[in-house]
């Protein structure tokens, strides 16, 4: 098993037509993930990539079976496709897409929170399960079919922890990406709970960095509630207050929200930490040593 | 994005908010002439510029004698206001807002934003106000109010009730809040702000309900929806590298130490600096060029960050992804032409900087190709740590 996709796993793809869509969806098909329609208004009729394009999820929906939609709409109407999946029906949503206001996100949380669905993201690499189904933008060659889990806030630096645990040996369960933005879908405690309960996950890495409470809230959720080991890593110990550091909600304010804090919370909940980015491979090979 | 004052104040009167009267005065303006024409006899004089902590740093003078205003506004304008919140550099004062003195019964706090852990807007009270609210909140919570604003039902009466009798307002003056806060949240969904902060509100000698000072904070995202906002921008207020950073879509943060970075993902881009501090040295920037970034904006960031005095060595932390590392490495090579003939014409750009790279993921090994035996100064690594190490050691040389 793996958390959340699997070979089986049908997707939709909103934002088929345009530059990003078509360019990481024919990634995805090359990976082998199971594509099997797009989703653009105005579009309906057309085929892209060899896919049925519909105007609208629901009549995508009377003719395909789907599990996850996959959104590369611009940041401008992604909140509108969002909430287009929900009411869909569509059970896994995952939104790459990057600057959708915030305000926007608010209102898709209030749905989402009254639906069955579970969002990852937006502005996140997607989700991964190494050799079955990639969804998302991060490059596909780096992973191994494997069994470390991974759930991370960021791209690029998830990609150097997917690195370091191909590197040695142990490759990856599922990688998730939760996304840079203060308002998202799935949280580091849904992830940790879901790989904790995945037979093939033996050990957890997780990749915070400064911003909200998230790791904290994580912190103590692992202490009550996970028993396999945990390896975590803080970006931005250095990052000064006050100064928003790419991502929306990677920011420190109002003596809230630091890297220390988040390593405190983290080693008093008994989670192994790593200060630098290059020995997050190193430690997990380490605790999951037999 | 932060906006002045004074632009604060303006959308705080487009919406019925109560402000006192004021006039702005910036570079330029025939002071003497404004000032002879102003009829009260007190004025308070406040600095514009993007940083709390003015009070405390000088930037907002009581002045009692009309004669004597003209001088302040002078001795202001055109100077910098290093506050607690601004850096050793400080930020330019191009523009005072006067405003008329009154008298002051008691301070408030109130404040909207969106708070993140709940994934609502919430609306923030205080009887403390006029003080440091983060210092209320952590030796005092109880005397923190808050109410979330559910997005379907919008800001209720019993919450703003419960906010007037906190504070012990009379039923006047609950009346006045009410049409405030529904103001106020009203201002904030139309603009797409992510803060609005009125420390103090205060109630005058006659009862009534005053916003003394506003600070107001945009949702960058949300800009492109709302053109009236966009020209509220001042690009004066921010670090010239930073805002020539923006204008280029590179997102730059000037730090204090003597190492440049380049690196492709905010998260990485933080990960990097950490790395080099955590190794004994200390990074001159936060640039992150973009997860999915291109050979120009390689070039540009390059640019950028040798311009950058003192910088002394340069970092280039790439994990290619659908990004291509050769790309990457043929940006750093036409950055290194381009400044190279500029040199050539000019005198003033100087790249003699040693330049670390790694590069990881696509194409890593066709990018290292491109980089080999063109520069001493060019000098290749294999792992973060032994980057991390080389660009330290070729700072201090």
């Amino acid at each position: 098993m793996s958390i959340l996709i699997h070979k089986n796993t049908k997707v939709l793809c909103q934002g088929l037509t345009g530059s990003q869509g078509s360019f990481h969806t024919q990634q995805a098909l090359d990976y082998g993930t199971q594509v099997v329609a797009g989703v653009t208004p105005g579009k309906g009729g057309k085929s892209v990539l060899n896919l049925p394009v519909y105007n609208t999820v629901r009549s995508a929906l009377s003719e395909h079976h789907i599990d996850a939609s996959v959104i590369y709409v611009p940041a401008a109407f992604a909140a509108d496709a969002i909430l287009e999946a929900i009411n869909a029906g569509i059970k896994l949503i995952v939104c790459i897409t990057e600057g959708i206001p915030v305000l926007d996100m608010v209102k898709v949380n209030a749905v989402l929170n009254d639906s069955e669905s579970l969002l990852i993201g937006p502005n996140c690499p997607g989700i991964i399960t190494p050799d079955e189904c990639k969804i998302g933008i991060m490059p596909g060659d780096i992973h191994r079919s494997g069994k470390v889990g991974i759930v991370s806030r960021s791209g690029t630096l998830t990609y150097v922890a997917v690195n370091q645990t191909t590197q040695h040996g142990l490759g990856q369960s599922t990688c998730v990406g939760i996304g840079g933005d203060p308002i998202h879908g799935l949280d580091f405690i849904d992830c940790l709970q879901m790989f904790n309960e995945d037979e093939e996950t033996d050990g957890i890495i997780m990749v915070g960095e400064i911003g909200g409470t998230a790791e904290e809230q994580a912190a103590e959720y692992i202490q009550q509630n996970v028993s396999k080991p945990v390896v975590a890593y803080i970006a931005g110990v250095t990052a000064p207050a006050g100064k928003r550091m790419g991502h929306a909600g990677a920011i420190v304010s109002g003596g809230k929200g630091t890297a220390e804090q988040k390593y405190i919370a983290l080693e008093k909940a008994g989670v192994s930490t790593v200060r630098t980015p290059a020995e997050i491979g190193k430690q997990i090979s380490e605790l999951l040593k037999p | 994005m932060n906006i002045h004052e004074y632009q604060a104040k303006a959308l705080f009167a487009d919406n019925e908010i109560p402000v006192l009267s004021s006039h702005l005065i910036e570079m330029g303006d025939d002071v003497q002439s404004i000032c002879a024409e102003l009829k009260h006899q007190s004025w308070v004089v406040k600095a514009q510029v993007h940083a709390g902590g003015r009070g405390k740093a000088g930037g907002v003078k009581l002045v009692k004698d009309s004669n004597l205003l003209a001088e302040t506004v002078i001795d202001m304008l055109g100077n910098t206001l290093v506050t607690k919140q601004t850096g050793q550099s400080g930020l330019p004062i191009n523009a005072v807002l006067l405003e008329e003195v009154i008298d002051i019964e008691k301070e408030f706090y109130l404040a909207l934003l969106v708070d993140r852990s709940v994934k609502q807007l919430a609306l923030i009270a205080s009887a403390e106000g006029g003080m440091d609210i983060e210092e209320v909140a952590k030796n005092t919570p109880d005397k923190i109010i808050k109410h979330y604003i559910h997005p379907a039902v919008g800001i209720q009466s019993n919450q703003i009730n419960d906010i007037g009798y906190a504070l012990k307002f009379t039923s006047l003056q609950i009346k006045q809040l009410s049409k405030i806060i529904r103001n106020l949240v009203k201002l904030f969904l139309d603009n797409d702000c992510s803060l609005i902060e009125i420390n103090p509100l205060v109630v005058n000698s006659d009862g009534n309900l005053i916003a003394l000072d506003a600070k107001i904070n945009l949702d960058d995202n949300a800009l492109f929806r709302h053109e009236h906002l966009q020209t509220l921008y001042d690009p004066a207020q921010q670090n010239q590298v930073e805002a020539k950073a923006k204008e280029l879509g590179l997102n730059y943060i000037k730090l204090d130490g003597n190492i440049g970075c380049i690196v492709n993902g905010a998260g990485l881009a933080m990960a990097t600096m950490d790395l080099i501090k955590h190794h004994g040295g200390e990074p001159a920037n936060f640039l992150d060029v973009g997860g999915g970034t291109t050979q120009g904006k390689v070039t540009e960031a390059f640019k950028l960050i040798s311009s950058d005095t003192s910088v002394k060595s340069i970092f280039v932390n790439i994990f290619g992804g659908i990004v291509r590392c050769d790309l990457i490495a043929q940006g750093i090579l036409d950055a290194q032409k381009e400044m190279s003939q500029e040199q050539m014409n000019k005198d003033d750009i100087t790249l003699k900087v040693p330049v670390i790279v790694l590069l990881q993921g696509t194409n890593a090994d066709e990018g290292k190709k491109i980089l080999e035996n063109q520069s001493s100064q060019l000098i290749p690594v294999d792992n973060l740590t032994d980057g991390a190490k080389k660009a330290i050691d070729l700072a201090s040389s």
